[in-house]
């Protein structure tokens, strides 16, 4: 995003001309906890991927072995310039795969 | 030499509020969205007829309310239409939040206000509480003192609010019923306005699928407050704009107003403000009280924001009083109008008269030309015997002495 120097800089009505600046939007800083997923609990459910209002949780097609020998084709993983910590994904997650951390 | 463009000029005998809409299918205007309140109402009813008869093409949009119909306007404004829509009293009220989105979205809407008084309890009648309310909303205020002015005002206001250099809403009030319910000569100068004098051009950011924007979007403190600076240095801006679309105004059509006007100031010692319709009685009162003796003059503020600070300055700086009728009290304050408030803060630091703070009319108690008389008389006593007080006069109020 373009940095305003001055205030002749800003748009008149405070528009935003770029479509998708959200994708820039950091906002990391809004975060008293953040979630920590925990590869060897996760089911690969998806039920975080669909409740993160943020879509901060990403799915990667990255293969993962737990210690017990299970196999998974995807992981989930977290987007922490994009999760605001608000900690629906933990709430929502039914393996309890996913433990918010307080931010120091 | 320039042709002589054959201008279809017209006389009709109108209300302000049939003034008004008149105004608005001269003005080619696109949406309209208003709700029904009492005195406003016949402005849109007459607006709803000129698209039934065939004499406007617009879209008129049903509300539920007058949130709703300020909201519809700046929807409609955002992807470029020209918009209107009327209010009054707890519409305007009601409108409050919505006006502060309108400036803040730098959207060219104009409205018509025929001002009424606020509740409790309950008038239908005329004051300026309403408007007064509205003054920190960011909108460009135009006081009108007749029907013609103020359908004048109605075509002056596309042209300001449309200067890409304003972009600016823009309200034009008038008083209920004294105004908006009583017949006036009009010279109405048909739909050709707005091709000659406000031809229609997308000047302000619009939604538009091909070159697609985000509108009334959140920003963080990091933003927030260069928005709001560049608001109030596009409000201060806009008063040669303002003076220029009035000039520009009187050269092809032959009325102007300028933003403050007065009477017989030339030698006058003591001066009495008014707004809209007081303004006219007020210089009756002149007549009268210079027939006694009294050096008098008569001022009206026609432009309220933003404030037309060394114009007003430059008449009133030679007088010995100044007296200030407002129609809408500040309640808590002292002086409790809010127009007194604002010349006295604006001139603090210079050499200007000292002001008296009257409160008249509101609810529409009833202020004849012996009422006006009165105040300048009250106003003379009070400056020749230096006991001007900080505190308003309310004039008119029984078991109150004066
Ligand atoms: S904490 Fe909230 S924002 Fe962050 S990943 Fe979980 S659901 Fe999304
Ligand atoms: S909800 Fe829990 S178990 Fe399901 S994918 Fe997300 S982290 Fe894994």
């Amino acid at each position: 995003m373009k940095e305003f120097k001055s205030w002749k800089d800003y748009p008149i009505g405070g528009i935003i001309s770029e479509p998708g600046s959200t994708l820039e939007l950091d906002v990391s800083g809004w975060r008293n906890e953040r979630p920590q997923i925990d590869q060897e609990k996760c089911i690969r459910c998806r039920i975080c991927w669909i409740f993160c209002p943020d879509a901060a949780i990403i799915e990667e097609e990255k293969p993962y072995t737990t210690k017990t020998g299970k196999s998974y084709r995807l992981t989930y993983s977290v987007d922490y310039v994009h999760c605001k910590g608000c900690g629906i994904c933990a709430q929502e997650c039914p393996a309890k795969a996913i433990q918010m951390i307080p931010e120091v | 030499m320039t042709a002589v463009i054959e201008r279809r000029k017209e006389m009709k005998a109108l209300s302000t509020n049939k003034a008004v809409a008149e105004a608005v299918k001269d003005s080619d205007v696109d949406v309209v969205a208003a709700y029904p309140i009492t005195p406003q109402t016949t402005v849109v009813e007459r607006i709803a007829e000129l698209i039934g008869e065939g004499q406007l093409e617009a879209e008129i949009i049903h509300v539920e309310s007058e949130h709703s119909a300020l909201s519809a306007v700046i929807g409609a404004s955002a992807v470029g239409a020209r918009v209107f829509t009327a209010t009054a009293s707890q519409g305007l009220a009601l409108m409050h939040e919505v006006l502060h989105i309108t400036s803040g979205l730098r959207l060219p809407v104009v409205m018509s206000v025929a001002m009424r008084s606020l509740s409790a309890p309950i008038s239908i009648f005329n004051d300026h509480s309403d408007v007064m309310n509205q003054r920190d909303s960011g909108w460009i205020m135009i006081f009108a003192s007749t029907a013609q002015e103020a359908y004048d005002s109605i075509i002056q206001a596309y042209r300001i609010a449309e200067n890409p250099e304003v972009l600016l809403p823009v309200m034009v009030t008038y008083d209920g019923y004294l105004m908006s319910h009583t017949i006036e000569p009009v010279e109405v100068l048909g739909k050709y306005v707005s091709e000659e004098y406000i031809p229609k051009k997308q000047t302000w950011n619009v939604l538009d699928p091909d070159k697609p924007i985000t509108m009334g979007t959140i920003t963080s403190p990091d933003y927030y407050y260069e928005f709001k600076y560049s608001q109030a240095v596009a409000l201060e801006g806009s008063l040669p704009h303002i003076i220029k679309a009035d000039e520009d105004f009187r050269k092809l059509y032959g009325r102007g107003y300028g933003v403050v006007d007065s009477y017989r100031l030339e030698d006058a010692e003591i001066a009495v403000l008014a707004t809209s319709s007081y303004y006219i009685n007020l210089k009756y009162a002149v007549d009268e009280v210079r027939k006694r003796g009294i050096k008098a003059g008569a001022i009206k503020l026609r432009v309220y924001r933003p404030f037309p600070r060394e114009q007003l300055y430059s008449m009133i700086k030679g007088l010995s009083a100044l007296g200030v009728i407002d129609r809408s009290v500040s309640f808590g304050m002292t002086p409790s109008g809010p127009i007194a408030l604002d010349i006295m803060s604006s001139y603090r630091y210079r050499d200007a008269p000292p002001v008296q703070s009257f409160i008249a009319g509101l609810g529409q108690r009833r202020m004849l030309i012996e009422d006006f008389v009165k105040i300048f008389e009250i106003l003379e006593k009070r400056a020749a015997t230096n006991s001007i007080s900080e505190k308003s006069i309310f004039y008119g109020v029984k078991g109150v002495e004066l």
